[in-house]
């Protein structure tokens, strides 16, 4: 399961900045997404998998059964996805400025608008 | 101590009660104002506190350190809270002069509140994660700030300064989630207990390269400063005031706290590429504000340059050059904030700060001329003001430790820098000037807040001593680095 992540996590890297690497803006974004989600992956793997028990102390027990899911880095995650997904809205409507204010989604014709 | 969440919940409370008045424009420049006033007070009073009893903690939720969020406030975080204070007063001051009734609408103030938030919690955070969302927190803010524009170039800065900030944020987490793998831990004074561990494990060498590329992102550092000459110079004036004064500062805040917290020992390559590159950050910025003709690029990559003195005595990690870096960016802080204020005076007189159209303000606009000569003489280095004081620290720490090669290019771009601020003053102000003429005045608001800035400049230029003293002490507690750990920690 590790590997499986962990190759998943790689691939969506890879493909975010393959996309963050061309031409469009679409693209640009839809790479960033990329990127976030396989660092979202990353956290959940490097935090180690565990299928044990969950978190929580049991009815009478005095302290977790071990071995037990860290929960930290789900809450991380949570996080991360809440402001990345915020970020991602913002950059998708601004990227419509863009296209907007310029008539084109291709990044050189964005710089040579100045 | 519960004051640490003052610069934090002040801001917010401040930004809440703008929404409520936000149909009512005088009321929120005096609404935020006030927020501003009060965010310096409670810095001050932090200040106060870290000044004579040393390091302060709280934990958030009283739930114990390594589990927790924790504020932290050393000397150093003190007094950058206290810079953000003094910059918020300084924007707020300056929007009685005016501001687009648009962009007022649309909630520039509570904006400007939020950044000021976020920029006071990633100083104070004691947490990597935690100062992930501050930075997250201040980029949102100050992404809404800068696309509040409809002009092509100014949207296409904005997307620019968007996506290469969303490129470093999700740098910045990767770093942390390899981290928190390897540790367990992501509370900084509890990383910095258990890293010596980890210091031969190869991981090390991942996560600091890692945290380098997207500190440097945020600090501007060559070759990744790009989007920061190309973005600052598009926002109105004020808005660009804060950005140079604060964005970057947080950036270089980072890095100094990573690397004296958990870098001090690592291997010499990464000091060598961290050196290298605030060396090209000196040397192409300045080369770069010479080849500008417009004052708001040459403020741009001047503010690029000068990032590349604190970093490169970071990889000095001696006392004295380390001191002198926290001297230069306080005094940076307040000289650069001022300059883009001058800018926005230089935009009402004439509505452009390209050389061409300015010149001759030195008759015209005497009481301004005499105000704006300060910060650019200050930036310039020229002595006895407080450029020169913080540089001439910078030297001799450098100096002392032997590092001749980088102390040399930090005088070489020191010269660089009074050359560019010298044309500017010359084309500015000296230069006479035939041909367009003052469209309105500076501006009672934009003279008082120039005017205000100028005298803590000259605060700093004649507190010199006792300020080096405080910034050699906020240096020390940085390198030693226990009394914050155990503070964090509640080991007393």
């Amino acid at each position: 399961m590790h590997v499986l992540l962990a190759l998943t996590s790689g691939i969506l890297y890879a493909a975010g900045i393959y996309l963050i690497l061309r031409r469009r803006l679409a693209q640009l974004i839809i790479g960033l997404g990329l990127l976030s989600n396989g660092t979202n992956l990353l956290i959940f793997v490097a935090g180690g998998l565990t299928r044990v028990h969950p978190p929580v102390v049991a009815d009478g027990a005095g302290a977790l059964m071990p071995p037990y899911a860290d929960p930290v880095p789900q809450a991380l995650i949570l996080t991360a996805i809440v402001i990345g997904f915020g970020l991602l809205a913002f950059s998708l409507v601004l990227a419509h400025r863009v296209h907007a204010a310029i008539g084109s989604d291709d990044v050189d014709e964005v710089g040579r608008a100045r | 101590m519960m004051a640490l969440a003052l610069p934090l919940l002040v801001p917010l409370t401040t930004a809440a009660v703008l929404m409520l008045v936000r149909r009512h424009a005088v009321v929120q420049r005096w609404v935020a104002m006030a927020g501003a006033v009060l965010l310096l007070g409670s810095a001050l009073l932090i200040f106060v506190r870290v000044n004579s009893a040393g390091v302060q903690a709280l934990q958030i939720g009283a739930w114990p350190a390594p589990f927790g969020i924790t504020l932290v406030a050393d000397l150093l975080s003190a007094m950058l809270v206290v810079a953000v204070g003094v910059v918020g007063v300084a924007v707020c001051g300056v929007s009685f002069a005016g501001v687009d009734p648009r962009r007022e609408a649309a909630g520039y103030h509570t904006l400007l509140q939020l950044l000021l938030m976020g920029v006071a919690g990633a100083f104070l955070t004691g947490d990597l994660f935690n100062l992930y969302v501050w930075f997250e927190l201040m980029l949102v803010a100050s992404f809404v700030l800068m696309a509040l524009h409809r002009t092509s170039a100014q949207v296409e800065a904005a997307f620019k300064y968007v996506a290469m900030n969303l490129i470093a944020s999700s740098i910045f987490l990767t770093a942390l989630g390899l981290l928190y793998g390897a540790t367990g831990t992501l509370n900084m004074a509890h990383l910095a207990r258990v890293w010596p561990a980890m210091a031969s494990s190869g991981i090390e060498a991942v996560v600091a390269a890692l945290l380098l590329i997207a500190f440097s992102i945020k600090a501007g550092l060559f070759p990744l400063f790009f989007w920061l000459p190309a973005s600052y110079p598009t926002p109105p004036a004020p808005i660009a005031a804060a950005f140079a004064g604060l964005l970057t500062k947080v950036g270089v805040y980072a890095l100094i706290r990573v690397f004296t917290l958990l870098f001090q020992g690592a291997p010499p390559s990464l000091f060598a590429l961290l050196l290298a590159m605030s060396a090209a950050t000196m040397a192409v910025g300045l080369v770069a504000a010479l080849a500008e003709r417009d004052v708001r690029r040459v403020l741009s990559f001047n503010l690029v340059g000068h990032v590349g003195y604190t970093t490169a005595s970071l990889t000095v990690m001696t006392p004295a050059a380390l001191s002198g870096a926290i001297f230069y960016v306080l005094h940076h802080i307040l000289v650069i904030t001022n300059l883009f204020l001058v800018s926005g005076v230089l935009l009402r007189l004439r509505r452009s700060t390209e050389f061409w159209r300015l010149g001759g303000l030195r008759t015209s606009q005497p009481l301004f001329s005499l105000l704006a000569m300060i910060p650019i003489f200050s930036l310039a280095g020229v002595p006895p003001l407080s450029g020169f004081v913080g540089k001439l620290a910078i030297v001799q720490g450098m100096f002392a430790d032997g590092a001749y090669g980088v102390g040399a290019l930090v005088l070489v771009v020191g010269l660089l820098t009074l050359l560019s601020m010298g044309r500017t003053w010359a084309e500015v102000f000296w230069r006479p000037h035939v041909g367009t003429h003052d469209l309105t005045t500076p501006g009672t608001p934009y003279l008082a807040a120039i005017a205000g800035l100028n005298l803590l400049t000259l605060a700093m230029t004649v507190g010199a001593g006792p300020l080096v003293d405080l910034t050699a002490r906020a240096a020390d507690q940085l390198l030693r680095g226990d009394e914050y750990v155990r503070t964090v920690l509640g080991e007393e």
